[in-house]
């Protein structure tokens, strides 16, 4: 089962399929990123492959490749049963012009996957109809997601509480998990153990 | 209480009818607002599935006297803060502390709500101690409920001294430090 539908874009789109793999199951095709959106709608309609379905979009950032950021969806036919990952790869080093067309004319389900990998990656979709921020606020400067977003940068939209001792607490310190009780109140703590077991 | 005797009407009050005693006010105004907390619950996240087992029969905080929630800031005086605050929250938790009347307390309720948890990252408060004052942390993920009773009755014991200082709940007894216990077994051996 596996290739059977990488040959098949591959006869469609003669030299345009620039990489293929199928690892496990899981078929791959890489194209350029100005064919995506026709790949995509070859994909949609044509019988032989049928997909309905845009499971998920979504874009990953390779500081180290050129180009930068690889646009991924993943695509599913529900009557054929079979499945498709295709990827794109945009951007340059600095991480400007990452631009590729939107999906949203094939799936509506793209319109908010769009919006997100906009958000977090600053992947930009011509033609969606409203990409703006979907998870984060309209202040926040930058692109999390992106490798070279500083990992502890921060930005509240309510300026913190100027008092002392609120830094940071440990997550899972020594309290976490453990039975309860409160050693500051002014009941006496427990320390021997048969004192408890006596109570039964 | 009182008894006719001859034909004047006398009163006469035995000692052990004596129903009345003497305090200051602040006490009594305190011991009557830690037994009468009006919540405001703020469940975000998946610690609100603790809350409601805690409020529910079982552990039932309704004992407490804090049973009836107010989903209106301006009639609670008691902020639950359950479960996580993002940093896009952040302005909608603040508003909902300046709108309470005051005196108002704060419970964060488990470890998200506390220190942010294990939410190192962009999105997420550390801890909501960044944008209201708060009173007792319940730490836990989620909580036991039992943890969140001694943190309802140590936040009852601050309302009644005046204490303001934040407290935490803190275990009375480790079990890692005492395997007798027999209670965990798999946890590591001792903390120094």
């Amino acid at each position: 089962m596996a290739k059977a539908l990488l040959d098949l874009v591959a006869r469609r789109f003669p030299g345009k399929v620039l990489e293929s793999h199928a690892a496990f199951g899981d078929e791959t095709v890489v194209v350029a990123a100005e064919d995506w959106y026709a790949v995509h709608a070859w994909l949609r309609d044509d019988p032989a492959s049928d997909m309905q379905m845009l499971v998920d979009l979504t874009a990953v950032d390779f500081p180290s490749r050129l180009p930068r950021f690889e646009v991924v969806t993943h695509l599913v036919s529900l009557r054929l049963g079979h499945r498709l990952r295709v990827k794109a790869r945009v951007g340059d080093a600095e991480g400007q012009s990452v631009s590729i067309a939107s999906l949203t004319p094939l799936w509506a389900s793209a319109n908010w996957a769009e919006r997100e990998c906009f958000d977090t990656l600053g992947v930009s979709f011509a033609g969606h109809p409203d990409l703006r921020r979907i998870l984060l606020y309209p202040e926040f400067e930058g692109h999390p997601l992106r490798k070279d977003y500083p990992a502890e940068l921060a930005q509240p939209l309510v300026p913190y509480r100027d008092v002392p001792n609120i830094e940071k607490v440990e997550p899972f310190g020594p309290y976490e998990g453990m039975s309860f009780g409160r050693m500051t109140h002014h009941l006496p703590r427990v320390t021997d153990p048969k004192a408890i077991q006596g109570r039964d | 209480m009182g008894r006719l005797s001859g034909q004047a009407t006398q009163v006469a009050v035995e000692p052990h009818e004596i129903s009345a005693f003497t305090t200051r006010l602040e006490p009594l105004l305190a011991w009557a607002q830690k037994y009468s907390l009006f919540m405001y619950p703020f469940v975000t996240a998946c610690c609100g599935m603790e809350f409601m087992g805690v409020s529910g029969p079982r552990y039932d905080f309704s004992r407490f006297g804090s049973e009836a929630p107010r989903f209106s800031p301006r009639q609670s005086d008691l902020l639950w803060v359950v479960g996580t605050i993002s940093q896009r929250q952040a302005p909608i938790l603040r508003r909902i502390y300046e709108q309470m009347a005051g005196p108002k307390w704060v419970l964060a309720f488990g470890t998200c709500a506390s220190s942010g948890g294990f939410y190192d990252n962009y999105a997420t408060v550390p801890g909501i101690d960044k944008i209201v004052p708060c009173d007792v942390y319940v730490p836990g993920c989620p909580p036991r409920p039992e943890a969140v009773l001694d943190g309802l009755m140590l936040l009852q014991d601050k309302i009644q001294s005046g204490e303001r200082r934040p407290a935490i709940v803190k275990p009375r007894f480790d079990p890692a430090t005492n395997p007798n216990l027999g209670l965990v077994t798999l946890r590591r051996p001792s903390r120094a």
